[in-house]
């Protein structure tokens, strides 16, 4: 593994600008991440010679080990590497939830087999994962989850129900929470991988407030999983849970809905649809504080969120300013998301069709959509019951933290 | 908490034990019970002046250190923690900033050193009515002889009844309203014509409302150009509010921590109040704000010692977030204590009270944001 900093990076970016220059598609230039559309499933020959050529160098996954297909480099040239694409016009075809959440987790827990199986087609972008964890009956109280699996042999066979689950229409595989003892609640939960290609899985997506969505329910009927891909001690999943969470959450603080003002901040969009009075002051005095209210928690989130990352690199240790981001994050976020609503009036509250500009229906889908930020991924309640006990140190009386 | 230094990293340490040790709030309960005029305890300022509190942005040619900003804020924030009342904040941070912003040597070299060994206090004598307001100065210097003559009135001045120096907005052209035509002088506070009214504030803390009749004063008083005084003073209560806000976050960390521990020691209901979801979520909210507090009073700071083109608007951030978080905090820390916390005999009303006066100091939150969106054009 090279080292931090140092004059050695100059060489590895002339290295990578001439690698980017050789292999990424021109046809490709600004355009944007199939990853995050549905033409990910029918990808362009040019996509996939992207995906391709950044999969094999390791490179999508740039600090993850060599040995099992990340790139095995630095985080200081895994930065140089995204600095790289970005100036290229280029997109990483290597993401998903594989990248985010379940790599990094078995990673750390996974058996030298089971990381040789399955890290390696993530890091080429091969494979698309999906996550198994919420049940109807089992949202912030997750450790109450019911799919359960049963030990027959050399496999675990399968039955019950997931919901929310993100993207399994498309997704190859599941990483996925079951009951393994019904006997205790933390203690009885294990932590399977299976294939979503077998006759005991059914999807049905879900249409959502804000329209079509990626998210799905999940049916388990005999599904099967190899033992050999039972993650961690049998019993013992609640604990790689809780790690891939904070993995999901690190990647949510400021993620989803709310941020569509169209790339012009809600002062100037409330100049273009309010106007203002003789001063200069938008014309419409409470809206404007309310305005400046969330402008300012905006400013101090981002102020935080440089200063947790510098308290990290000072060698204080992690910083306790991280716990707070997702909730400070997301109200800021979804008030933004009403604010801008608001400024638009009735071109605001568009659903489809021309007498809406894109920026308001936009403004519209995002406002809805973004509601789940504050539910999925620990909703504000569990943030807080989180704070509360891990920082705070008051008791904790839902014991699902 | 910023990453320090090693030189921040020590004073923030001994400011800390100081303030625990010598100034723990029964100590401003004693101030508050003595009724001493002053408003602070001087045998406790002395102990701080010799420490080179005082002394912390001042210039090593004028007898200070010249630790910077965000070191005096690490010092006032400790201090605010216990309600420290002290003139650290009017007179070696506040009145010494237009010093060094806009004065001459001769200038510096008569009033710093004083200001930076606590033999002088030193403030800024700015709003004339109950509102922040600095635009607004009606208070008049004329031409007179070789030097001026000042007539009006100046309010809540901070440290007024400790004051020995009085850095003074007046208007010598234009109207109230105008920044062109304010000047500032240098007064001191013995000045035939000059009469402080000390006031009994809730906080308990100096503060005075100051007449200017005929106050005859030298061209030398003369604190930079005639008319012109407005860029020192604008940037000279951007440093006293950055200064103020980090007083009020160690009051509010402060204040929410020992609500904490209440939280987790008075039981009903059989069990500690603290094990109550509906006060769980308020205070995880509290120290969701507080964080969110922090980072903008110490982005502030930092700008101020970094020179920043930013420091207004991130001045103004701070000023208004920390007010409002500090508000939430000390309502909450009487409200979570419930009855005990409405008594004199408990501390909770006294951060309620500093609160308030803090907030109003130097411009509240209404003030601030108004500014921090007209600075962005909005």
């Amino acid at each position: 593994m090279a080292d931090f900093g140092g004059g050695d990076l100059d060489a590895f970016r002339t290295e990578v600008r001439g690698w980017v220059e050789a292999n990424f598609p021109a046809g490709l230039k600004g355009k944007p991440n199939p990853m995050m559309r549905e033409e990910r499933s029918n990808p362009s020959p040019d996509q996939e010679a992207w995906r391709k050529a950044v999969g094999s160098k390791g490179w999508g996954t740039p600090t993850w080990p060599a040995e099992y297909g990340g790139g095995g480099l630095s985080a200081a040239e895994g930065r140089v590497i995204m600095q790289e694409f970005q100036r290229a016009g280029a997109y990483n075809p290597i993401g998903g939830m594989g990248v985010m959440m379940f790599g990094p987790t078995l990673l750390e827990y996974g058996t030298d087999a089971q990381k040789k199986e399955h890290i390696p087609p993530i890091c080429r972008g091969d494979l698309q994962w999906c996550q198994g964890f919420s049940e109807p009956g089992a949202g912030s109280d997750l450790a109450s989850l019911q799919c359960k699996a049963e030990d027959k042999g050399d496999q675990f066979i399968i039955n019950g129900q997931k919901i929310w689950t993100s993207g399994a229409q498309y997704a190859d595989w599941c990483f996925c929470l079951v009951r393994t003892d019904t006997s205790k609640k933390h203690e009885g939960i294990s932590f399977v991988l299976f294939t979503m290609h077998q006759p005991g899985v059914e999807v049905r997506p879900i249409p959502l407030i804000a329209g079509n969505s990626p998210f799905c329910e999940t049916f388990f009927t005999d599904a099967v999983a190899d033992k050999k891909n039972l993650v961690g001690p049998l019993n013992g999943g609640w604990t790689i849970a809780k790690r891939l969470l904070q993995h999901e959450r690190s990647g949510l603080s400021g993620a989803g809905g709310g941020g569509y003002a169209g790339g012009r901040g809600l002062p100037k969009l409330a100049k273009d649809y309010v106007g203002v009075d003789e001063q200069g002051r938008l014309a419409d005095s409470d809206l404007r504080t309310r305005i400046i209210l969330n402008e300012i928690d905006g400013r101090a989130f981002q102020q935080t969120a440089v200063r947790a990352m510098m308290e990290a690199k000072g060698n204080s240790g992690p910083s306790a300013a991280t716990s707070i981001m997702k909730n400070a994050g997301t109200r800021w976020m979804q008030d933004k998301a009403e604010l801008t609503l608001e400024i638009m009036g009735h071109q605001g509250l568009g659903w489809e069709g021309d007498a809406f500009t894109g920026e308001e229906l936009g403004a519209v889908r995002s406002w809805l959509g973004g509601k789940a930020t504050t539910i999925y991924g620990g909703s504000q309640e569990v943030q807080n019951n989180i704070i509360s006990k891990r920082i705070l140190g008051l008791p904790d009386l839902t014991q699902n933290n | 908490m910023a990453v320090l230094n090693e030189e921040q990293s020590m004073l923030r340490d001994a400011a800390k034990s100081w303030v625990q040790e010598k100034s723990p709030v029964t100590a401003f309960r004693k101030m508050r019970d003595s009724g001493v005029e002053l408003g602070y305890d001087a045998a406790a300022w002395n102990e701080q002046a010799e420490m080179g509190w005082a002394g912390v942005i001042i210039p090593e040619d004028f007898g200070g250190s010249n630790f910077g900003y965000l070191s005096m804020g690490l010092i006032l924030e400790e201090m605010g923690r216990t309600l420290t009342a002290s003139p650290l904040l009017a007179s070696g941070l506040a009145a010494a900033s237009a010093l060094i912003l806009g004065g001459d040597d001769a200038q510096k070299g008569e009033y710093l050193p004083k200001i930076a060994d606590g033999s002088l206090v030193a403030t800024l004598a700015v709003d004339e009515g109950a509102h922040h307001a600095p635009e607004k100065v009606a208070l008049e210097a004329k031409k007179s002889g070789a030097g001026y003559a000042l007539n009006g009135k100046k309010t809540f001045v901070l440290e007024g009844p400790a004051a020995g120096l009085l850095v003074v907005s007046a208007r010598t052209s234009g109207k109230p309203g105008d920044k062109d035509g304010i000047s500032l002088f240098l007064v001191p506070a013995d000045a035939k014509g000059v009469t402080k009214q000390n006031l009994k504030q809730a906080d308990s803390r100096g503060v005075s409302n100051i007449t200017f009749d005929n106050v005859e004063v030298a061209a030398g008083a003369l604190l930079g150009a005639e008319g012109k005084g407005w860029d020192v003073l604008e940037a000279t209560l951007d440093r006293a509010r950055a200064g103020v806000s980090a007083e009020m976050l160690g009051a509010a960390v402060q204040a929410f921590e020992t609500t904490l521990d209440y939280l987790k020691v008075r039981v009903q209901f059989g069990q500690v109040i603290g094990s109550f979801q509906a006060l769980q979520h308020r205070a995880a909210k509290m120290f969701t704000d507080l964080e969110l507090a922090r980072s903008a009073v110490e982005a502030a700071l930092a700008a101020i010692d970094a020179g920043s083109p930013d420091v207004p608007e991130l001045v103004s951030l701070a000023k208004a977030k920390m007010g409002d978080v500090f508000h939430l905090v000390s309502n909450e820390m009487v409200q979570m204590h419930g009855g005990i916390g409405m008594t004199d005999a408990h501390d909770a009303g006294f951060y309620m009270k500093r609160a308030r006066a803090a907030e109003a100091a130097y411009g509240s939150q209404s003030y601030h944001r108004d500014r921090y969106a007209k600075i962005q054009g909005y």
